[in-house]
């Protein structure tokens, strides 16, 4: 099998996520090339050819001058499989090259399994396994669900590529993340609000059992999008990475954007109404309650000592 | 569409019976962004396309509501059997010879998550398309959008109408319809077009099987009664972690 592994490049930099799909192209046993938009200084160790376009030339995000690039690499190196990472590149770009070439795009793979791709159902509460029926297909890979390589070794043969394309769109730059007054990195504890509180007044309720435990509160996206806590308490992939030695999930039912943002918390307690809540997956505690009756009860206990 | 999932009698999707059934949440945000541009723009028509069973006619009816002028229902009860695909060609066959200037989609579905269906309609009709937009602004048929990227990062992007843009949570704050407009929508157009008159492509890819994720376990569960659950909660945080001992 041959894979042409799409890499990513963000503000001069190459995204780690290279090393994962360089994983992913490893467990096939598959011959792998890649392709970057990016810069001859910033390549990933890699025992094959690097297709390599200027990203000072295009640009970082250009759908269409990317789009041309990579069929010109496709053209040439005819892969059976173009593998993206399930990001805000890939949800780009994967679907427009899957549509020029006719090819299934099989989106956020997880697992190869009996011959078949694995993918969530249902914000991962259920599994899929999805066969393609074109000669070419597209995947795209959850983060962190195929292992990053620490050592790809190898120095890769580049070569450069080039286009014309015209673009109807033009990229203007990068807005950075809002400042946060509040840095949930280095936290000992963190306690977050997931949509099970129900409502706004019941963010004071998580609030005070974080200042119970001696830490912050958090929050899960859909908390911070229907504004009842600010966005710079939003733990995520979108919002802050944490690892505190305490993380409490209240009402939070574990999304992969959400968990990415959490799983390397040493210890992980989850407070959920539903026991088969993904969250449970990385709990090392989960406890079956209402969390509207069970956090105050347990900040009484803790006040009590 | 949140309640406890069971895998269907074919065993290659979720039961549909006994759920509760809503909006998916990302059309939300896109069905507001069109109904506000239409209140900034004055003079704007906007049709608001769902495929599915009579089912959808009820969120339908709520985007009617929050402001849309028309329905227009793709009748097909076997919908959630559909691949991205050929969900992007039914909607690009719809709107081929409808001018829109300007097309919203949710960037991803809340069963299927294949963020694929808005660019494959966009790149179908030839139209240049943003991706996972959290901000938007329109002027003289030009627009400003916002991408979210990873770690809370925003791309800035300029285009021209026509164009189509896939909406991420947190664009905008969907209204909630009012009961005078909830009355008025009543009498607005719901049309009903039979998916074959519009669905000219063949699948791609096939679901084999659907089923639960393995628990990893390791993890304990407590339940019971809340206050003993308390009780037994701290003294497990005081054995297994340092956060109490100070």
């Amino acid at each position: 099998m041959n894979v042409l592994l799409v890499a990513e490049y963000r503000d001069n930099k190459l995204l780690a996520s290279a090393q994962e799909l360089i994983g992913f192209a490893r467990k096939l046993g598959a011959d792998a090339q890649m392709f970057l938009v990016g810069s001859k200084a910033a390549l990933p160790a890699f025992d094959g050819t690097i297709y390599l376009a200027d990203a000072s030339q295009y640009g970082e995000f250009n759908p269409e001058a990317h789009k041309s690039l990579l069929l010109g690499v496709i053209e040439e190196t005819k892969p059976d499989l173009i593998v993206f990472s399930h990001s805000s590149y890939g949800w780009d770009l994967a679907p427009r090259i899957a549509c020029s070439l006719k090819a299934a795009q099989i989106s956020e793979v997880v697992d190869i399994a009996d011959g078949a791709m694995v993918v969530p159902l249902c914000n991962a509460k259920l599994r899929r396994q999805v066969k393609s029926s074109t000669p070419v297909t597209v995947v795209t890979l959850q983060a962190g669900a195929f292992g990053a390589v620490e050592d790809s070794g190898g120095t890769a043969e580049v070569k450069e590529i080039a286009t014309d394309a015209p673009s109807a769109l033009s990229f203007e730059g990068y807005e950075a993340a809002e400042a946060g007054g509040v840095d949930l990195s280095k936290s000992e504890v963190i306690v977050s609000a997931g949509r099970g509180i129900g409502k706004p007044e019941n963010v004071a309720m998580i609030d005070e059992l974080a200042q119970a435990l001696g830490g912050d509160y958090g929050a899960s996206r859909p908390v911070v999008d229907s504004e009842w806590v600010e966005h710079n308490r939003q733990v995520g992939t979108t919002g802050q990475t944490v690892s505190p030695k305490l993380y409490v999930a209240c009402g939070i039912s574990g999304a992969i954007q959400h968990l990415a943002g959490m799983k390397k918390s040493e210890f992980i307690v989850a407070i959920n109404t539903d026991r088969d809540a993904p969250i449970g997956e990385v709990a090392d505690v989960l406890v079956v309650a209402d969390l509207k009756q069970f956090v105050p009860a347990l900040t009484e206990k803790l006040k009590a000592g | 569409m949140e309640s406890k999932f069971k895998v269907d009698g074919a065993g290659t999707w979720y039961d549909t019976t006994d759920l509760a059934w809503r909006m998916n949440e990302y059309d939300e945000y896109a069905i507001e962004q069109a109904v506000q541009l239409k209140e900034q723009v004055g003079d704007a028509d906007v049709t608001v396309l769902c495929i599915g069973s009579d089912r959808v006619k009820e969120p339908m009816k709520k985007a009617l509501a929050m402001g849309c002028d028309r329905g227009v229902q793709v009748a097909d009860d076997a919908v959630s059997g559909k691949e991205p695909f050929e969900i992007a060609s039914i909607i690009a066959t719809f709107a081929r010879d409808k001018n829109f200037d300007v097309i919203f989609t949710g960037m991803q579905s809340q069963d299927r998550g294949s963020a694929q269906v808005g660019v494959l309609v966009a790149e179908m009709l030839n139209l240049p398309s943003v991706s996972t937009v959290v901000d938007f602004s329109y002027q003289d048929g030009g627009v400003t959008a916002k991408r979210e990227l990873e770690g809370g990062i925003k791309a800035i992007v300029k285009l021209k109408t026509p164009a189509l843009f896939t909406c991420q949570l947190g664009l905008n704050t969907p209204r909630y319809p009012t009961l005078p407009n909830i009355m008025k929508a009543k009498k607005k157009e719901l049309l009903s077009i039979p998916v074959g008159d519009l669905l000219q492509a063949d699948p791609r890819q096939q679901t084999t099987t659907v089923y639960f994720p393995e628990k990893k376990g390791g993890g304990l569960v407590l339940e019971g009664d809340v206050a003993e659950l308390a009780g037994q909660l701290v003294q497990i945080l005081k054995e297994k972690t340092s956060v109490l001992s100070r």
